[in-house]
């Protein structure tokens, strides 16, 4: 699986718009999103669904890359707690994304630039919520630092 | 299996600071199945490690393979293109791997990316729990297929001691007596009276108190 090219060198501060990548189970929020779309309920433009079949079948790898291509925030949406297609996908899934909110703590791109939800596919309010949600931490937080760092040897200002 | 536990983000990037090509070697073997050092963990850690040097303004260039087994010459033999092309090597091998590979390339920094822990099993998914010692000399014949040296705290030979509570070890109350295993099980199978033997003290020589050990089998030498 690939990440969508972000384009590791933004655009100046000022024009910059968070990109965020939303893995969007099929059973649930997949759903929802096109439940919103045909409600025309709005929500950010800045937001790349990804269909997976289960939020189970994402892996730490999946997440990593994304960041290191340059993602600005990462939403995970699985079903509602109990609710998995396969019984527990979304159970593991939640345990991943801990581990990875861990890891993006630790080498300094930050946990919180990494969100799950869970929701039913009837839920679209709740999508088009959570978007926002995470739209609106990852412009506080700023860009991917990875996509601002200075190329070796560049003298700091 | 070995068991193994992987190091931190943090202490793998300090290990290989000085260097700007590193060679990630995983293990097909024990620490795979222990999901410390397969190609997956390679893999997540090559991630973590090059974004952690791209934001300190040091980015790594990492190169990954993993091998079958790191412990033997018949398969790092087959790294050694690669180890060429690199400047170090971080081994997601248990220690006796990352001693191998450091052997067969006396040239190249060879680094340990794991904790090697314990000889055990998985107790069930994410949970591994130590069995062995290999201590040489094994007694699990006496004690009805449970181990004294590695499960009983105080590695007594004639137990329980005087702080066991009836399931418990006193130094921990999750981890079970050995000995009131050793002795239900004995129960069950009939042979308490193995219990009645008087245990002299363990001749360690055979374990790693009598230093390094080897074993050489002349009807397998070639």
């Amino acid at each position: 699986m690939t990440a969508p090219d972000s384009g590791a060198t933004p655009a100046s501060p000022a024009a910059w718009e968070p990109k965020v990548l939303a893995f969007c189970c099929n059973y649930c929020a997949y759903a929802a999103a096109d439940l919103a779309g045909a409600r025309r309920m709005q929500y950010p433009p800045n937001v790349r669904l990804l269909h997976v079949p289960c939020t189970g079948k994402v892996e730490l790898e999946h997440i990593l890359e994304a960041f290191e291509k340059g993602i600005d925030g990462v939403l995970v949406a699985g079903c509602l707690e109990g609710g998995c297609h396969f019984l527990e996908g979304n159970l593991r899934a939640k345990r991943r994304v801990q581990r990875v909110r861990e890891i993006l703590d630790e080498i300094g791109v930050g946990g919180q630039r990494l969100l799950m939800v869970n929701l039913s596919a009837a839920m679209a309010p709740t999508f088009v919520e959570r978007v926002r949600e995470i739209v609106e931490t990852v412009r506080k937080l700023g860009p991917n630092p990875l996509t601002t760092v200075k190329p070796e040897g560049a003298k700091s200002e | 299996m070995i068991v193994a536990s992987p190091k931190s983000v943090t202490e793998v990037k300090e290990i290989i600071a000085a260097h700007r090509k590193v060679l990630f070697v995983g293990c097909g073997t024990c620490v795979t199945v222990c999901l410390a050092g397969g190609e997956r963990e390679v893999g997540i850690m090559a991630y973590a490690v090059r974004m952690a040097r791209k934001l300190e303004g040091r980015p790594i260039e990492i190169e990954q393979v993993t091998i079958e087994r790191q412990c033997e010459n018949e398969f790092i033999k087959d790294l050694a293109e690669a180890v060429d092309r690199n400047e170090a090597i971080l081994s997601f091998g248990c220690g006796a791997g990352v001693q191998a590979i450091a052997e067969r390339f006396p040239k190249k920094p060879v680094y340990a990316a794991l904790n090697t822990q314990f000889l055990g099993i998985l107790e069930e998914q994410g949970v591994w729990t130590e069995k062995c010692q290999a201590c040489g000399d094994c007694m699990l014949a006496d004690f009805g297929g449970i181990c004294p040296v590695t499960r009983c705290a105080k590695q007594l030979l004639n137990g329980p001691c005087g702080g066991s509570t009836p399931e418990h070890c006193e130094i921990d109350n999750d981890m079970p007596c050995a000995w009131q295993l050793i002795f239900k099980r004995l129960k069950e199978i009939g042979q308490e009276d193995r219990l009645k033997k008087i245990r002299p003290p363990k001749d360690w020589r055979g374990s790693s108190h009598g230093g390094t050990r080897k074993i050489v089998r002349n009807d397998h030498r070639i």
